[in-house]
């Protein structure tokens, strides 16, 4: 992980609207040139931080720092954040031209020094020709580049993006994120990006705080996130997962013998400890025994055989249930002999040979079982 | 539209789509109808002031005299002059309180505002003739002066004139304000504008249509009000409309037609004026 300094230093805030508490004691530092981003569930309190951020919403609690500076005292229009609004907010009576401009003339900037920087923004995003258009003359995805140009002519030392692609249709939208992490590495700018599309967050991001109910779960990249979460709610969040429930029944170093329900005994081998800054790092299963936990493993991670796997693998037998094709994988609903459904996602890397698989067809399903995760309760 | 598409089962009345309604005869004489009791009074009384006849009866020809008879009637150029002073001092002042009451209304929290917004309404509801007679008791209260030279002596009408607009004004803005993106308001400070500065780029400008319509309602309302500025009238402040009333007390003569005529034009003029200023400002909204 990357050594740069911090730039957004985010010291146990809380915001409390009425009875509603949308963030809730969260301490995050956020690094210089970091591609950041605030991922949760609708109503988790991702844009009430980044308001925060940018000046719009005072916490009740904790505080701020950007650079080192304290923001407490500072109204937004003084602040060195810029925003990308979700509804862009391209202002709808200026040419996208004076769009660019408002914020180096509200400035003061010299006006020749306005012109190159509009025209420089402008070329950045890929608008040039656009200049003289008025917003209404502009599809989504272009208005949205009005919005990004805005606020990255003022050079801000943040970019905060308050879920910029949401309304873009899915082709576009895969654009714009490869274009938004190209001008990131082109400018050099902290950007902090709330979404609630787990994908975009980690095809994006450098880090990701996960965010449940006001509160921050994890904060990890984008494959720790993803291989190594580290509770039931961001291992359901991002991604698919297979969830089971299990009681430790004993354990030898960093071995542990589990009960689980719906595959009934079984041993896996000491789990790597979590990346130190997220809470929760305890490590799993550091309870007394028996102690109730969950184990998960991804569809991904699972194969599907006709007959037995080899050794050394967690192995299952049950019938198709369902098949579900994706184009790129199926996946494969299984109900095991206990009870238990289970599914694993199968890659269809060939055209013809492509397994089918009959509902109700008996089969084998195994993993690896340093490929199961173990999540406290 | 040009060919009538054939359904397998239809019958040929349904050949006319649901919202064809201009296709059936009926819907067409309803228009019709409609049109011709609204304007053909208007119409009329603008023919008939070019009418070479003392009464409005028969058609004797065009002729242009009675506009000439009223440019040299000098106590009806006095009252226009007077209904112009009063409408355009009472539309510049109801337009910036009923502005800044909206804007006041939409910005702020504050207690008894949902009362507020009632009581605001009050001048809307209330019927002209009480306004009227209020106005009088309350100008007779306060011992208003009623020997002040031109255009002084217009005061008390032009109050009473923002008393009645300047909410009709505050409620068009208002409705306007509805529609406003606040993120807009949010873009404006995030780029570094001052609260002055975000009320002058950007929320004024998206007011400006509901603004341009609600002058023109009062410019319109105080151009044409005769109960409450009867009430409020003294003997040397004559407006247009209680002179036209007073001038047909006696007899409807072309003269009075040409005096009206003019009116409607000024309105119409005013309209046109307006919607052109408003139109390509509606078509730039995101
Ligand atoms: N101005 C406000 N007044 C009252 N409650 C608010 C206000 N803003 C946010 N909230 C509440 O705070 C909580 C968090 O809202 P927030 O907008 O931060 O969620 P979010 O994570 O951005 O959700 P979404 O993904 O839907 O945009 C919600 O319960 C919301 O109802
Ligand atoms: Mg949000």
């Amino acid at each position: 992980m990357s050594e740069s300094p911090v730039t957004v230093s985010i010291q146990s805030v809380s915001k409390r609207f009425g009875t509603v508490t949308a963030v809730d004691r969260v301490s995050l530092d956020i690094r210089q040139n970091e591609f950041f981003a605030l991922l949760g569930p609708s109503g988790c309190g991702k844009t009430t931080l980044l308001r925060m951020l940018a000046g719009f919403e005072t916490p009740d609690r904790g505080s701020i720092l950007i650079d080192g500076q304290d923001m407490a005292e500072v109204p937004p229009n003084r602040r060195p954040v810029n925003m990308v609004f979700q509804s862009y907010a391209v202002f709808p009576h200026m040419s996208v031209f004076d769009n660019v401009a408002y914020g180096l003339r509200v400035a003061g900037t010299p006006s020749g020094e306005i012109g190159q920087r509009v025209r420089d923004a402008l070329e950045m995003v890929r608008l040039s020709e656009q200049a003289e258009r008025r917003p209404d003359q502009l599809s989504g995805g272009q208005r949205q580049r009005v919005a990004l140009a805005r606020a990255l002519v003022k050079r801000p030392k943040v970019l905060l993006l308050d879920e910029p692609l949401s309304a873009l249709d899915a082709k576009l939208r895969e654009a714009m994120q490869l274009e938004l992490v190209r001008l990131q590495h082109a400018v050099g700018i902290t950007f902090v990006i709330v979404t609630h599309d787990q994908h975009e967050a980690l095809s994006m991001a450098n880090r990701i705080a996960v965010m449940e109910a006001g509160q921050v779960r994890q904060v990890d990249g984008p494959a720790q996130l993803y291989e190594f979460p580290n509770s039931r709610f961001v291992a359901g969040f991002i991604g698919k997962m297979n969830l089971f429930r299990a009681r430790v029944i004993a354990r030898h170093g960093t071995e542990l013998k589990l009960d689980v329900e719906g595959l009934g005994r079984l041993t896996l081998p000491g789990q790597e400890p979590h990346s130190a800054d997220s809470p929760g790092a305890a490590g799993p299963g550091a309870g007394p025994d028996p102690w109730d936990i969950d184990i998960a493993v991804r569809p991904e991670k699972i194969r599907i055989h006709r007959d037995e796997a080899p050794g050394g693998r967690i192995s299952h037998h049950g019938r198709v249930s369902e098949v579900a094709y994706f184009g790129d994988t199926s996946h494969v609903y299984l109900r095991l002999d206990s009870g238990q459904s289970i599914s694993a996602n199968i890659r269809n890397v060939a055209r013809t040979s492509r397994p089918s698989f009959r509902i109700g067809e008996a089969l084998w399903c195994s993993w690896d079982a340093g490929d199961t995760l173990v999540l406290d309760r | 539209m040009t060919a009538p598409v054939r359904r397998p089962h239809g019958s040929p009345r349904n050949l006319i789509g649901p919202l064809d309604y201009t296709r059936r005869w009926w819907m067409r004489f309803l228009v019709a109808a409609t049109f011709l009791a609204l304007y053909a009074p208007i119409l009329t009384l603008i023919a008939y002031s070019f009418n070479d006849s003392r009464r409005n009866i028969m058609w004797r020809g065009f002729t242009l005299k009675y506009y000439e008879k009223a440019w040299n009637n000098d106590s009806l150029i006095d009252a226009f002059v007077n209904s112009l002073s009063i409408a355009v001092f009472s539309t510049a002042v109801s337009t910036l309180l009923g502005v800044l009451v909206a804007i006041f209304l939409w910005r702020f929290k504050f207690p008894g505002k949902s009362a507020y917004e009632g009581f605001m309404v009050l001048p809307i509801v209330i019927p002209e003739i009480c306004m009227g007679v209020a106005m009088m008791a309350f100008f007779a209260r306060v011992g208003w002066p009623t020997n002040l030279t031109w255009p002084f002596n217009l005061g008390n009408i032009i109050i009473a004139h923002i008393a009645f607009s300047f909410p009709f004004v505050a409620v068009i803005v208002r409705a306007r304000m509805v529609g406003f993106n606040r993120e807009l308001e949010d873009a404006a400070k995030d780029l570094g504008a001052s609260e002055w500065q975000t009320m002058r780029d950007v929320v004024l400008p998206y007011l400006k249509p509901g603004i341009v319509a609600g002058g023109l309602i009062a410019f319109t309302l105080s151009l044409d009000d005769f109960v409450i500025t009867f009430f409020t009238a003294g003997p040397n402040t004559i407006t247009l409309p209680v002179k036209i009333f007073s001038m047909v007390r006696f007899s409807v003569t072309p003269e009075v037609n040409a005096a009206s005529t003019i009116l409607i034009v000024i309105t119409v003029i005013a309209t046109v004026l307006a919607m052109r200023f408003q139109a390509p400002q509606d078509k730039q909204e995101g």
